[in-house]
């Protein structure tokens, strides 16, 4: 057992078991934190793999960001809203369960077969090398901002369309039809 | 263009004017109004006239070589011409063509004229005359054209005349069914001549008849194939001029105006089967004794049936619609035995005397507000004297009595059966003479002669003048008509023969004693049947011994008073399967079966529906659920598939 | 960078992306499926990196950026869409929008 397969196992217990975790809490929040390790232990498990940017990217925007406003959400809906046990479609739970296991069964089937694909340390000596002559960041950006020029261009306007689609989405629509922000508000006063 | 001898150019002219007119008509009939009556008699007057310089050009002109023949063609136009078959558009003016031209259009301009004064009145007069002159242009077209395909577009066009006129009054449902008859009962004769038309062209290439006529007389149609054709063209014959069995359109065609059974019913449509026969008689000849026996038995059998029928129908025009059929088993009779020219001067003469007394019987009608019932007519030629005496040349020729024409027409065919040797026919022919004296007399008698009885609230008057001058011409043909082909002996002694021998070859005539003693016993047996017929009717005793006759042969008269039965056969044998058949396939077929099938195809597709639409259970998690069944399907096959 | 084989990183990867099916069929609060798909998107991303890793190029590590920016904007819009639908609900059950059944 090499340190870096003991690292290796505590990134894994951690991920797993953060995942595993989520599927049986039953408060949203719980939910949510469980996540967020999950996410750490796999900024963590980037780092090993040598994807620096990346794994610096995953906690501050992943965990930092998206994570927080799911949080925003879930308080804003309501928190101590519980999921009841029993569940009321016929057959969704064994089949689900059944489904992950004939997944998951051949996702490590597959795995365990390429263990050895590309020869660890064949891909892992041009990985380094990259890491350590323009590094990790400038390697990135180069590619970015050349051959990945135009998704990332659009990935930008995807943002905007995105924060565009929210500012509509969020508008309250009342029950006369209009936005309830131009209502005014002494409208619904008691009569003096 | 035209070919030996003389310049038929104009021919096409004598079409051209009623079709014209005909157009004309029907496009500005309403505008014209009663013009129309004129217009129309003047177009086929008209085309008599052309007939007549064209008549009088070809007996001017050069014979062609040693038959006599005068012969010219007019081609109009290249019609069908599709790979081998090429059929011409073309007119054959020769000596046959010429006398049914001449027939038509004399016989037909009479009528015309006596219709300007029958129809008068009618709300729908210009349409009749339109109709009327269309029949003249495809009747015409028949007879002229120079190949079996212009004759069948001809055939079919007096057909379709035939059709309209009958249920001209169309709101009259007996008219309007009497219509649908003739039609379908032609339609059954145009099938078989359709099939004859056919094998013809497939066996001599070519439907033009001097093609067929020259195939037929050098023996390039086989015998076997020569009958098939000669019987199914003659199946046709058959129903256009009504022969057994399918003579039964005819008698209903008199729910039409009388002017229309005097012109197509008496005087040309029906006569076209004699004229085809005529016109194709080397093929005929071609095909042997056999088919002509076929021919001449359905002739002579369809004279006597008709005129047994008529001898019991108490409707004026009922009586002349059977007389015709019998008078055509007559002329059928002729052409069995070979004796085509013969059948020729029978149609001829035969066109004279039926047109008048239809237009007599017209007349009659006129006086006596539609009355054809004979029971309630007597003495009519007292109140109506042109009528009566223009009825009694007709009444006289077609019982056969010297000198008038029928007399000698009959007398030939009869003569002819004899010198064919088949003594037989002789024998029904000579009966239905008899019969044809009897039953005529009987008609005349009754109405023209004895006391004057006339229906409830009936003015009995001669009608108009364009009336009258129609009926007394053809009286006078019919007197003195004979003399187109009188016997032996005799001035202008068998001039219509020789004058169509060049076409129809010459028949055989008994000559000498023989012949004069046939023409005797044909006297004899006329004047037998007049003799009886008065003795029945016009005597005072005639009730009492009609009773005694009618109780002695009272089947054979309760036969001919029902028609034989035949209607009735064929209403059983065919109408009624017919309309359980209609009944089967619209009830069953159509409702069970085929709406079965397109409502079974809505109700599968419902039902697939309605278990498909079970899918959308509105559940996010289920399509959720779908999603992942299907995707991790994908990775499994592909997995299956990739191997390691 | 860590000696370990790939494809234990890609063993683990495909484990957390089956939890995470699983676990978005199974929950009824929507934001909690949403999160679960979230941990799909985690999944590939270190599925990316570690192919990254065995072909020796940064491309693999391109695709993950894209991926995040992706979710991010996903993340948004679903979250707004959540918002608006059970604002004024009792609960966040998906079962309860289920109006579009036959």
């Amino acid at each position: 057992m090499t340190i870096d397969f003991a690292i290796f196992a505590i990134v894994f217990v951690v991920a797993l078991g953060s995942s595993m975790a989520m599927l049986f809490a039953k408060n949203a929040v719980h939910v949510a934190l469980f996540l967020v390790a999950a996410q750490v232990a796999l900024a963590l498990a980037f780092l090993l793999q040598g994807a620096f940017f990346v794994a610096a990217i995953q906690i501050i925007v992943y965990a930092g960001a998206i994570m927080v406003l799911f949080l925003f959400v879930i308080m804003l809906l309501g928190v101590d809203r519980r999921d009841a046990l029993i569940e009321p479609l016929a057959g969704q739970r064994t089949l689900a369960v059944a489904l992950g296991l004939l997944l998951a069964a051949e996702i490590v089937y597959v795995a365990a077969r390429g263990v050895d694909l590309v020869a660890a340390t064949g891909g892992d000596r041009a990985l380094r090398a990259i890491n350590e002559d323009p590094g990790n960041v400038v390697a990135l950006a180069r590619l970015l901002f050349s051959r990945y020029l135009l998704p990332f261009e659009v990935t930008g306007v995807t943002l905007v369309v995105a924060i565009v689609g929210v500012m509509v989405l969020a508008k309250r629509i009342g029950r006369m039809g209009s936005p309830v922000a131009e209502r005014s508000e002494t409208s619904e006063q008691v009569p003096a | 263009m035209s070919e030996h001898g003389f310049d038929a150019s104009l021919a096409p002219l004598i079409i051209a004017f009623p079709a014209a007119s005909a157009t004309l008509l029907l496009f500005f009939g309403r505008r014209l109004g009663r013009i129309s009556g004129w217009v129309a008699t003047g177009a086929v007057a008209a085309s008599f006239l052309v007939g007549l310089v064209l008549f009088t050009t070809m007996l001017g002109a050069e014979a062609e070589h040693e038959h006599n023949m005068r012969r010219a063609a007019v081609t109009l136009f290249d019609w069908i011409r599709v790979g081998d078959f090429s059929a011409g558009a073309g007119l054959l003016v020769d000596q046959l063509s010429m006398t049914m031209v001449l027939v038509i259009t004399g016989v037909g301009a009479l009528i015309h004229l006596y219709s300007i004064g029958y129809m008068d009145g009618d709300e729908r007069y210009p349409r009749y005359f339109a109709y009327l002159n269309l029949f003249v242009a495809a009747m015409l077209i028949l007879v002229l054209g120079d190949n079996l395909l212009v004759m069948f577009v001809g055939w079919e066009g007096v057909g379709l005349c035939s059709y309209l006129l009958i249920g001209f009054w169309f709101d009259r449902s007996y008219a309007a069914t009497a219509a649908k008859k003739a039609f379908v009962v032609n339609r059954i004769g145009d099938f078989s001549f359709l099939l004859g038309i056919f094998l013809l062209f497939g066996v001599v290439g070519s439907l033009a008849f001097t093609d067929i006529n020259l195939a037929s007389a050098e023996g390039g149609i086989g015998a076997g194939v020569a009958v098939v054709a000669a019987l199914l063209l003659f199946g046709g014959a058959v129903g256009k001029s009504a022969q057994i069995p399918l003579y039964v359109w005819l008698p209903d065609a008199m729910a039409g105006p009388t002017p229309v059974s005097a012109l197509i019913h008496a005087a040309t449509m029906v006569t076209a089967g004699v004229y085809m026969v005529a016109r194709l008689s080397p093929l005929y000849e071609a095909a042997g004794p056999d088919a002509m026996n076929i021919v001449a038995w359905t002739g002579a059998a369809t004279a006597l049936l008709a005129a047994l029928i008529a001898a019991a129908e108490y409707d004026i025009k009922k009586v002349l619609a059977y007389s015709t059929v019998s008078q055509l088993g007559y002329m059928f009779l002729a052409l069995g035995v070979g004796a085509y020219s013969i059948a020729i001067f029978h149609l001829v003469t035969h066109a004279f005397f039926k047109a008048l007394m239809f237009l007599g019987a017209g007349a009659v009608m006129h006086g006596l507000n539609d009355e054809v019932d004979m029971r309630k007519m007597g003495g009519l030629r007292k109140v109506m004297p042109r009528t009566g005496w223009s009825f009694m040349m007709g009444w006289l020729a077609i019982s056969g009595v010297v000198p008038f024409a029928g007399f000698f027409s009959k007398d030939a065919i009869l003569a002819s059966a004899w010198a064919d040797g088949q003594y037989a026919l002789w024998i029904v022919g000579a009966v239905t003479t008899a019969l044809t004296a009897f039953y005529m007399s009987r008609l005349y008698l009754r109405v023209f002669e004895g006391d004057v009885v006339v229906p409830e609230g009936a003015h009995p008057h001669d009608p108009p003048w364009t009336m009258t001058a129609a009926i007394v011409p053809l009286a006078v043909l019919s007197l003195l008509g004979g003399i187109i082909n009188l016997p032996e002996g005799l001035p202008s002694a068998l001039a219509l023969e020789h004058f169509l021998d060049p076409v129809l070859g010459e028949a055989v005539v008994p000559h000498g004693n023989a012949a004069w003693l046939l023409a005797t016993a044909a006297l004899v047996l006329s004047a037998f049947g007049i003799v009886i017929a008065r003795g029945l009717y016009l005597s005072p005793d005639g009730e009492d011994r009609r009773s005694r006759l009618e109780r002695r042969l009272h089947p054979l008269v309760g036969a001919a008073r029902n028609k034989l039965y035949v209607d009735k056969t064929y209403e059983t044998l065919v109408l009624q399967p017919g309309r359980d058949l209609a009944v089967f396939c619209a009830e069953t077929l159509d409702k069970r079966v085929v709406d079965g099938i397109v409502n079974g195809i809505g109700r599968i597709l419902g039902a697939v529906g309605e278990v498909g639409r079970r899918v959308q259970t509105g559940y996010v998690r289920s399509y959720a659920a779908l999603f992942f069944v299907g995707a991790v399907a994908l990775f499994s096959i592909l997995l299956l598939k990739v191997g390691t | 960078m860590t000696s370990v084989a790939p494809g234990y990183f890609l063993a683990l990867a495909g484990l957390m992306f089956t939890v995470g099916a699983v676990g978005a069929l199974v929950r009824r609060n929507a934001i909690v499926i949403f999160m679960f798909v979230e941990l799909m998107l985690n999944a590939v991303n270190l599925m990316f990196v570690t192919f990254a890793r065995m072909h020796g190029n940064i491309d693999g590590q391109v695709v993950v950026f894209f991926v995040l920016v992706v979710a991010a904007a996903e993340v948004v819009i679903g979250l707004a869409i959540i918002v608006a639908i059970f604002r004024r609900r009792a609960d966040a059950n998906v079962d309860t929008v289920n109006l579009l059944k036959w």
